[in-house]
Parts: C-alpha cells; structure tokens; sequence
C-alpha cells in the first residue's frame, strides 16, 4: 500500500503511523457523552473512510487519507491541517 | 448418531455406507425464541450451551455463508488461560476448563492438545512481568511455571539463545495450553446443537433489525422476515456492520490479522513459542506445517488479506527467533478481519434495545475464547444476567470508566 503524501510524493506504508478516522474534536465543554463519543465510538465503515496518518518517516506532517476498507485502494490524501473535518 | 471407535470398525467393514450428515441444513422457521447471527464457532457454541445448559428451545443460528467459514476457520488455533486483570483470567480459565473436557461433552474429536505454551522472556524487566502475569494466573486456579534459560533449552534447544540483541533469559510455561483443530469445534458444536434440535440456517444474511418501540421484534434476511424473542450478533470481524443495521456505533474498529503456514515438516515444534521481542508465535499442526503469525497490519480492514510489510516482519522476528526457519518455505498465507476493541478486551452484553444482545469485540484472542464465550452469551441471553466470569465485558464500560486494557494501550484498537 502506498500513500500519496501532498508534500513528499507517493510513499511506502511504511513511512506513516496510523492514528484511527479523521473525526471532528469535539469541544472542550462540550460533555460527556460528545466525548464518550469522540475517544471510543467509530462508524469503522466497509467501504470508504477518511482517516489520519502521520508521515514520521518523511515530511512530519498530518494527513486526511480516503481509503477504501474493503478494497486497500488509496483515493485520496490531503494535508490535515487544510482538511475540513 | 454417536461416534466411536466400534462405529469406525464398523462402517469400515461394511463399506462406510452408515455414515449420516452431521447435522441438518434447516430452513428458516417463521419465528424463534432465540435468533443468533452468526454460524462461527461462538455463534454455535451459544446455541448449543443455551440448549444444553439452559434448557432453551426454538433457537436458530443465522450465518450469511457456510458455517465455519469465518474466523473460526481462519485463525492460529491455539487456547490458552495465560491473562493477568481479574476481568480476564476467570473467563479465559472458565473458557479452558470448557475446552478440556470438550470432546467428551460433544462427542467429537476436535483434537485438543495441551502442549504447553512458552512466552519468552529476554530481560530482567520481563521477567518480573512474566513473574507477576504467572502469579495472577495461578491465583485464578490456572497454570504457570516461570523457566530458567537452561529449562528453555531443554525444551526448545533449537532456540537462538544468543542473539546479542535479544538473548533468551527464560520464560513464562503455560502447561494446561495448546492448540485444537479449529474447524472442528465449529462442526462440533454445530453437529452438538443440531441434536438438541436448533436450526443451522446457512446463506442466511442478516439485512436488517425489526425494532418496535425500542424492542427488537426479528430479523430481515436474505431467506425473508424471521421474527424473534431475543437476538444475539456474534459476528466479530463484522460487528460494527450488522449493529448498524440496528442504529448502534461500537467501542470497535474492524483490522486485518495475517497467519501464515509453512510446508509439512517431520515433528519439530513440540509445543507453541511466543517471542518475547517482537511478535511473533510459531506452533506446529498435526499436518506438519508450521502455523505463525505476529501483529495485525494496523489500519481499519475489511478485506480479508494484508499487505507484504507485516508479512516481512513477522519472517524476521520469527528468523531471529528460530534461526532454522530460514529454510523452511513458506506455503501460505491469509487474512482474518478482527473486532479490535478500544480496550483490547471483548464484549458479552445487553444493548440498549430490548431483545438484543452483543457478543463482540474479541481482537485476535476470540479462538480460545469460545467455549466459554458461547456459554456466557447463552447465560445471558437466558437469565438477563452475565455470567459470574464475564461481568466485566459491559458495553457501556469507557464511559463509566471501567476499562480492561490488557496491554495498557489506552484508546488505539490497533495498538491492543
């Protein structure tokens, strides 16, 4: 599998760590159950899914990848911190 | 019909013509007491346990393939009762008394064999962990024998002792574990529950809940309306797609798990081996192949095959391990989707609709689990209560803070 990091090109699995879908943060005060819901619960959709690696073998930035569980085929990537949750 | 050995003798005399189907292939009934999704081994165990043990009546099994064809058939066989938290070990102790007594209980021969697991241990750091995890495990009435490096060698003198990196300082023995022939538990308890007259009702796909007024009333398949007094999912791997047919989001992320075997080797591996410095465990099957495997693949799955990185560092871990396996060619490989739980601990427990109930989230250690899972679902779904050893796997647990969190990873299923 290989990502296409929007900085450093397509690269090998290897180089990222995963962290889990791309969610919105709820806010600080927002409550319990928003955040019961934020740290523990996940749609972890057959199909495709918008989740954050981190490229720590590369350039150290964050990204959005859209990928599809089924199939491992990669869609898409975009930097985190240009993404909309 | 029972098996044994005057059976063989006899069929083989009069040209095996007695033979009978293990068990019937049903037809869905208009409606049942007991629906349970799922035809894998925790599936068939429930419907066995809940007419054996609990006297339930009208139940069937749904299963969108052919039973066994899941998990049950796709993982490394091994059973063992080697946990620490107290939320664990009872249930994986209850789980391996089950397993002892299994074939005499079915009146099958699921090949049940208590070789002896050994979990490595290559620093002073580990040992005290091992020394800890084998008292916890003797408090809860299993096993545990803490070996020198010299009982090692006894043991497995084919070992890389010397690895300068990650010498061999001792290791945790678990006597009472072993492996079993896992598509025989699946047809076990499924030949088990069909004489105690539950329905086995394969290329049957749950495609959705009837929920009336918070109370779940049936099932919509592929095979048409089946209504129900209670319904139980336990189709890990696929948990979090059926409950969504229902409205629930789960504390689960599905992951891709690889095992590999290896070609058929004349008797090597007595017992099972677990490296203490990556993961990697390696056991041998009856068939002489070497069964391993290491760490799931680390990001959400549904497709039932990895990719070639894990596949590279479970060879390595394994060659550091046992240097001879560098010769041994690798025969294949395949994928199982796990139900990988925040806390890398399983559930058994009500939701929060009336009449259905959840078995789920058992990470890559459901195998082992499931005489004791079966039987726990079926208390439940029995009683209305959990059974005394499965009062910790509660659905609701991260937001009343109750977590077990084996390997202390916190929240990042794919760490657990």
């Amino acid at each position: 599998m290989r990502l296409p990091c929007p900085i450093c090109g397509e690269r090998d699995r290897r180089e990222f760590y995963y962290k889990g879908a791309a969610l919105e943060r709820p806010a600080p005060d927002a409550g319990e159950a928003a955040w019961d819901d934020y740290v523990y619960l996940r749609e972890n959709p057959a199909g495709d899914t918008r989740e954050l690696w981190y490229h720590d073998g590369g350039c150290g930035a964050w990204l959005v990848v859209t990928r599809n569980t089924l199939t491992h085929a990669v869609i898409g990537a975009e930097l985190a911190s240009e993404a909309k949750a | 019909m029972r098996y044994s050995g005057f059976r063989v003798i006899k069929e083989a005399l009069t040209g095996h013509k007695g033979w009978t189907p293990a068990w019937r292939d049903a037809s869905p009934q208009a409606d049942y007491d007991y629906v349970i999704i799922g035809g894998g081994g925790h599936g068939l165990a429930a419907a066995y346990y809940l007419a054996a043990q609990f006297g339930g009546k009208r139940i069937a099994v749904l299963e969108k393939g052919w039973i066994g064809g899941g998990n049950v058939g796709r993982n490394t066989t091994i059973i063992r009762s080697n946990y620490m938290l107290d939320g664990n070990e009872p249930f994986y102790e209850f789980s391996l008394k089950l397993w002892e007594g299994l074939e005499q209980e079915l009146n099958y021969n699921a090949m049940v064999s208590q070789r002896g697991i050994l979990n490595l241990v290559h620093s002073d750091a580990q040992r005290d962990g091992a020394r800890r995890r084998g008292n916890a495990m003797i408090l809860n009435g299993s096993d545990a024998e803490l070996l020198d490096t010299e009982g090692v060698r006894k043991l497995y003198p084919f070992l890389n002792f010397d690895n300068a990196r990650f010498p061999i300082k001792g290791g945790l023995l678990h006597r009472r574990g072993g492996t079993v022939r896992h598509d025989a538990v699946a047809w076990g308890y499924a030949r088990g529950a069909d004489q105690l007259g539950v329905d086995i009702i394969q290329n049957c796909e749950v495609t959705g809940f009837r929920i009336e007024n918070g109370k779940v009333k049936g099932v919509e398949t592929s095979r048409g309306y089946i209504g129900a007094k209670k319904v139980a999912s336990s189709v890990a791997g696929s948990s979090s797609r059926v409950m969504s047919l229902a409205g629930l989001r789960l504390p689960i992320e599905s992951h891709v798990l690889q095992a590999f075997v290896s070609e058929g080797l004349k008797p090597t591996i007595p017992g099972v081996i677990t490296f203490g410095a990556g993961h990697f465990y390696c056991s041998q099957s009856d068939k002489g192949g070497l069964v391993f495997g290491g760490d799931i693949d680390g990001y959400n799955s549904y497709a039932q095959r990895g990719n070639l990185p894990v596949v590279e560092d479970v060879v390595e871990s394994g060659v550091a391990l046992i240097p001879a396996l560098g010769r041994v060619r690798l025969l294949r490989g395949w994928g199982g989707i796990m139900d990988m739980s925040m806390d890398g601990t399983p559930f058994i427990d009500r939701t929060p609709i009336d009449g259905l109930y959840f078995n789920g989230g058992w990470c890559y250690g459901g195998f082992k689990a499931t005489p004791a899972a079966g039987w726990c679902l079926a208390h439940l779904l029995a009683t209305d209560t959990p059974h005394e050893t499965a009062t910790a796997y509660r659905l609701d647990r991260f937001r009343t803070g109750h977590i077990v969190d084996e390997k202390g990873q916190g929240a990042q299923p794919n760490l657990h």
